[in-house]
């Protein structure tokens, strides 16, 4: 039994998410393998090939996979992946936006964003915004499954030693070409791997307001997330929507500021350790799911808690 | 009407009344019942609709290999999807009709922009916001922030009553449903305990230094 792991990654350098997936590969059993598929992606293979318990890193270097357009990615993965038992990615935009194209091209069912592992071929799965958990069991020949990495603690970036091996492969489909992107520009923790997330709701009143929950944020070294509310608004941008069709969260510490609770919010945080909720509602839902509760005017409580930690 | 095809639904109309679209073709999978949501899409501006009657729960995969059918008989240029179905949480479908047509896709679109022979998709990432150039046929997945549907006028739905609705079966479309998945079990989650309210903010940062150990 031989994992392939798609490496999630900027081409100069992996992104966090890969060693959640490796975790849950390590979990599944068997040798792993992980693909880098990228242009000029030499930075990023090495990483991958540090990673511990990884046993070959294969690397698809070629402009057509610059900026993993599925189109281009998903042939190479599908070709590669029949000599696998499993193919496993993270459950980011990137990821999601592959995975379904490869499980399709392969003719196998794809099981999304597993958060454990049962057996090598039996995982749990949250359905309806996590408010159910189903157990699925996959008989395809090969298994294709995006992982959410706040499912599974991410192995260490150091230690390993992998042999890395050139491939070719498919290259461009013709079918789309990169036209632009424009990425925001943050010195905080990234959002998903952060140890503490502050968020801020619609209670924030406007997107200046917002400069209290950097100032705590940057106090405590956190990222500072939204619910969809305020990203609806306009008052921060749409990356930084915590919920289920947002990212999923699970910090040590997550601090919910003026913020209701609705089920589509909690659907991306309610894994996190210790919930905090501030909110001058005091019926607000986010109270049934916090550790510790604040009733009370953001205003006043945040600029005193910046002063207080 | 899942949330997200509803937005699917609406850029649809708006194509259309644009005169980028010349007719709309909605179509679901499932039950008899499904029939109510063809309408309302019919009432919202959608042309006519195709019913791909089936009683069994399917799985992704299946639903693609129906719409990739539908596809070949009905040739649109864009196929217009909701990015994820909000009980089964898979977000797979478009892609994987996107595997089976060969069609580009833009998933998780916040901005549609047909020009010529082709459709220029902004998509929402994890880090900002990516726009790719498609060619024509091709496959769009709607995110929340791409419009915001209206709401379907009481004439309208008097209309769409009368507009065509064609039924079929996976049978008729020669498509096997057939899944390499099985669900087990389905549980609650564990639940959280309690928590407790405190009265100011002194001690709640005592609280997170001394019990909780967090900051």
């Amino acid at each position: 039994m031989t994992i392939l792991v798609i490496a999630e990654h900027t081409n100069a350098a992996l992104a966090p998410a890969t060693l959640n997936t490796v975790a849950a590969a390590a979990k599944i059993g068997g040798d792993i393998h992980v693909l880098v598929a990228g242009s000029a992606c030499g930075a990023a293979a090495d990483a991958a090939s540090k990673i511990a318990g990884v046993a070959k890193v294969l690397v698809a270097d070629n402009a057509a996979f610059a900026h993993q357009l599925p189109e281009n990615v998903a042939p190479l993965v599908a070709e590669l992946g029949k000599g696998y038992s499993h193919i496993l990615a993270a459950a980011t935009s990137n990821g999601k936006n592959i995975l379904p194209r490869v499980a399709a091209a392969l003719d196998v069912d794809q099981i999304s964003e597993i958060i454990a592992v049962e057996s090598a071929d039996t995982f749990k799965r949250p359905i309806y915004a996590g408010n159910a958990i189903a157990t699925v069991q996959s008989s395809a020949a090969v298994k294709v499954i995006t992982v959410r990495a706040t499912g599974f603690d991410p192995v260490a970036a150091e230690g390993g030693s992998a042999a890395v091996e050139a491939i070719g492969g498919a290259a461009d489909a013709g079918k789309s070409a990169f036209v632009g992107e424009e990425l925001a520009k943050s010195d905080r923790p990234e959002l998903t791997a952060a140890k503490i997330v502050v968020s801020g709701g619609r209670g924030m009143q406007n997107g200046d307001n917002f400069k209290h929950l950097y100032a705590l944020a940057d106090k405590l070294g956190a990222a500072v997330g939204a619910s969809r509310a305020a990203v609806d608004a306009g008052f921060v941008p749409n990356d930084m929507q915590v919920g289920q069709t947002g990212k999923i969260v699970a910090p040590q510490l997550y601090i919910a500021v003026g913020i209701s609770g609705a089920i589509q919010h909690l659907a991306g945080m309610k894994d996190s350790k210790v919930i905090v909720a501030i909110n001058k509602d005091e019926e607000a839902p986010i109270f049934q799911v916090a550790d510790y509760g604040l009733v009370a005017d953001l205003f006043e409580a945040v600029p005193e808690l910046e002063k207080l930690v | 009407m899942n949330p997200f095809c509803e937005i699917a639904v609406e850029e649809a109309v708006r194509l259309k009344e644009k005169g980028v679209a010349s007719e709309i073709v909605v179509v679901t999978i499932g039950p008899a019942t499904a029939q109510e949501q063809l309408r309302t899409a019919l009432a919202l501006g959608a042309d006519r609709a195709i019913l791909v009657e089936s009683a069994d729960e399917l799985n992704s995969l299946a639903v693609a290999k129906l719409l990739k059918a539908v596809v070949d008989k009905e040739q649109p240029q864009l196929v217009i999807m909701g990015k994820q179905a909000i009980d089964s949480d898979n977000n797979q479908t478009g892609q994987m009709l996107g595997a089976l047509t060969g069609f580009g896709q833009g998933t998780f679109a916040s901005k549609v922009e047909v020009a010529g022979d082709k459709v220029n998709v902004t998509r929402e990432i994890d880090g900002g916001l990516q726009t790719v150039a498609l060619s024509l046929p091709a496959i769009v997945t709607t995110d929340l922030r791409l419009n915001e549907p209206r709401y379907a006028s009481l004439p309208n739905i008097m209309k769409a009553k009368k507009k065509p609705l064609e039924t079929v079966t996976p049978g008729d479309l020669g498509v096997s449903t057939a899944s390499t998945v099985k669900t087990l079990k389905v549980e609650a989650p564990a639940t959280r305990s309690a928590g407790v309210k405190v009265k100011s903010v002194a001690e709640l940062v005592e609280k997170l230094k001394n019990e909780a150990k967090v900051i």
